[in-house]
């Protein structure tokens, strides 16, 4: 899932300055799960806010709405037919919510109310982490299903770095070293052999660097 | 393992048989170029040739390439160090590019310490290539002639390919595993990490030996003399990647503190002779951290001088 994590109030205040009607958007798909803007979130947000315009003496009328995604032209679209009441929408969605939204509604601005993190797993609960970067081109099958592009800091196709100490990397005593998790990965299923394969120069043109990217498939175009 | 392949100095004291001698220098945290000719004035006529660091630690320095001119027009031989952080593959085969232009004919190829670790914890880094793909890109520029992307290059460098290894990292089972791949990448020398727990150090190199791999490459095994207990702590509890083991800890803290300097020299001269014994060191890499001036003591008591001459 997309991990994201709540902005600090100060700041979404600041950002809501001038605004008298105010519809914070939630969205029921990964920060739902990550429990950063769900709408459990939305509601505890809204009063939050309600509280600090009332003791602040300003009438500020805040609503709140949850869509099932907001990364979807269909969900989207419920709310066309309210949105122009607002002064502005605090979505709670990852940052492509937020995007879409502001596409859509040309004329409503849009602020966002969390900051998206990464792309990654619920470790437990209350703890997230990352995964993968989404580099367009996975090598996941040549580091045993582990990855060096998201989870090694200095994203070493072909590591551990000298700085590898006990099982975490030298940039954090708190974060486990990639390496280590593919060579102990690689001994338990008896593929060692598999270490002294140089992984080639990476073709980083389907990432970041290539520009925003895009997929198309036309078999399932409508 | 005779055949020489570039005009380096380094390289032919090797092919020679000769162990050979490397020292480092740090560049200034400025442009005073005095700082690092002076250092290199210290030890010129007791090491065969002189690593400039590129940010070491990713700190903000004045840049390795720029270094390495200075030296090369006093006439000593540079070994470029270039790290992976911090460029993308065309500045580092423009870099090379530069280097080559000047006859800077050694390079020693490293990924570099992560940039949390310096004085700009919140830019970016680069990551393009890793340390083994740097390796083969110097060696791709220089044996076929190539760019990367295929085009031919008029002149190309002509460097002797180096890369760092680090016997004391974990996990410890693939640090020879490691080894045999940056051969497989093409490397050709290797400067070792200071090398403090010695019997780690021959057991690493044994079963590198017994894989053939010393047959293969030239190994400097790397010395930093401690300057005082401090140091050794620190190099032990701070330093990622580092391995000083208590003894020597002991050992340093157990002489009054105006010994201390002579008592880490005297733990590096005995390292080194202990090392000179072992068949798979082809020579030392002596980095005297901000301690230049005892380069020239610690060659001469190791029974490393005077240099060969080569040329
Ligand atoms: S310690 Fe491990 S995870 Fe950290 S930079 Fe080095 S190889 Fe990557």
């Amino acid at each position: 899932m997309i991990v994201a994590k709540q902005k600090p109030i100060e700041e979404i205040i600041e950002t809501l300055k001038g605004y008298n009607k105010i519809l914070i958007l939630g969205c029921n798909e990964c920060v739902t799960v990550c429990e950063a803007g769900g709408k459990k979130e939305v509601a505890v947000l809204a009063s939050a806010l309600r509280m600090y315009f009332m003791n602040q003496g300003q009438e500020v009328k805040i609503e709140e709405a949850t869509l099932e995604r907001q990364c979807d032209h269909e969900y989207l679209e419920e709310i066309r037919k309210t949105v122009d009441q607002y002064d502005a929408v605090l979505s709670l969605a990852c940052g492509v919510g937020v995007q879409f939204l502001a596409e859509k509604y040309m004329h409503t601005p849009i602020l966002p109310g969390v900051d998206t993190c990464f792309m990654g797993v619920t470790e437990e609960r209350g703890v997230w982490s990352e995964r993968c970067q989404g580099c367009g081109q996975c090598i996941l099958a040549w580091t045993a299903g582990i990855c060096p592009v998201s989870r090694c800091a200095k994203r070493l196709l072909n590591g551990p770095c000298g700085g590898s100490s006990k099982g975490k990397c030298e940039i954090n005593k708190e974060v486990p070293c990639a390496w280590q998790i593919i060579i102990d990965r690689l001994n338990e299923l008896g593929r060692m052999e598999d270490y002294e394969r140089l992984i080639p120069i990476k073709d980083w043109s389907t990432e970041r660097a290539g520009g925003p990217r895009k997929v198309v498939r036309e078999d399932v175009r409508s | 393992m005779n055949e020489e392949k570039t005009p380096s100095k380094l390289e032919k004291i090797l092919r020679a048989g000769h162990l050979a001698v490397t020292s480092e220098c740090g560049p200034p945290r400025g442009s005073e170029a005095g700082h690092i000719t002076k250092k290199a004035e210290m030890i010129r006529n007791h090491v065969d040739a002189v690593n400039i660091t590129d940010n070491q630690t990713s700190v903000t320095r004045l840049c390795s390439l720029a270094a390495c001119i200075h030296l090369k027009m006093m006439g000593l031989e540079p070994v470029l160090q270039m790290v992976t952080r911090d460029r993308n593959r065309i500045a580092i085969q423009s870099d090379i590019l530069g280097a080559a232009s000047f006859d800077i004919f050694n390079i020693l190829c490293l990924s570099g310490d992560h940039q949390s670790f310096g004085d700009n914890p919140k830019g970016q880094n680069v990551f393009d290539l890793d340390s083994m793909q740097l390796i083969q890109t110097v060696r791709h520029m220089r044996d076929e002639g190539k760019f990367l992307g295929g085009d031919s290059i008029e002149r190309p460098p002509r460097m002797f390919v180096g890369a760092a290894a680090n016997p004391f990292a974990d996990p410890f089972e693939i640090r020879v595993p490691r080894l045999a791949k940056k051969i497989a990448a093409g490397v050709e020398f290797i400067q070792t990490q200071c090398i403090y727990n010695v019997e780690k150090f021959e057991l690493w190199l044994k079963l590198a030996r017994e894989r053939g791999l010393t047959e293969k490459i030239f190994i400097l095994a790397g010395v930093t003399p401690f300057k005082s207990v401090g140091m050794a702590k620190y190099m032990k509890n701070r330093v990622p990647g580092m391995d000083v083991p208590d003894e020597l800890v002991k050992r340093m803290s157990g002489v009054a503190k105006e010994k201390q300097p002579e008592e880490g020299l005297q733990i590096c001269v005995e390292t080194i002779q202990r090392l000179k014994e072992q068949k798979g060191v082809r020579g030392f890499h002596i980095m005297a951290i901000e301690w230049e001036e005892k380069v020239p003591e610690i060659v001469e008591r190791s029974g490393l001088y005077p240099r060969p001459n080569v040329n």
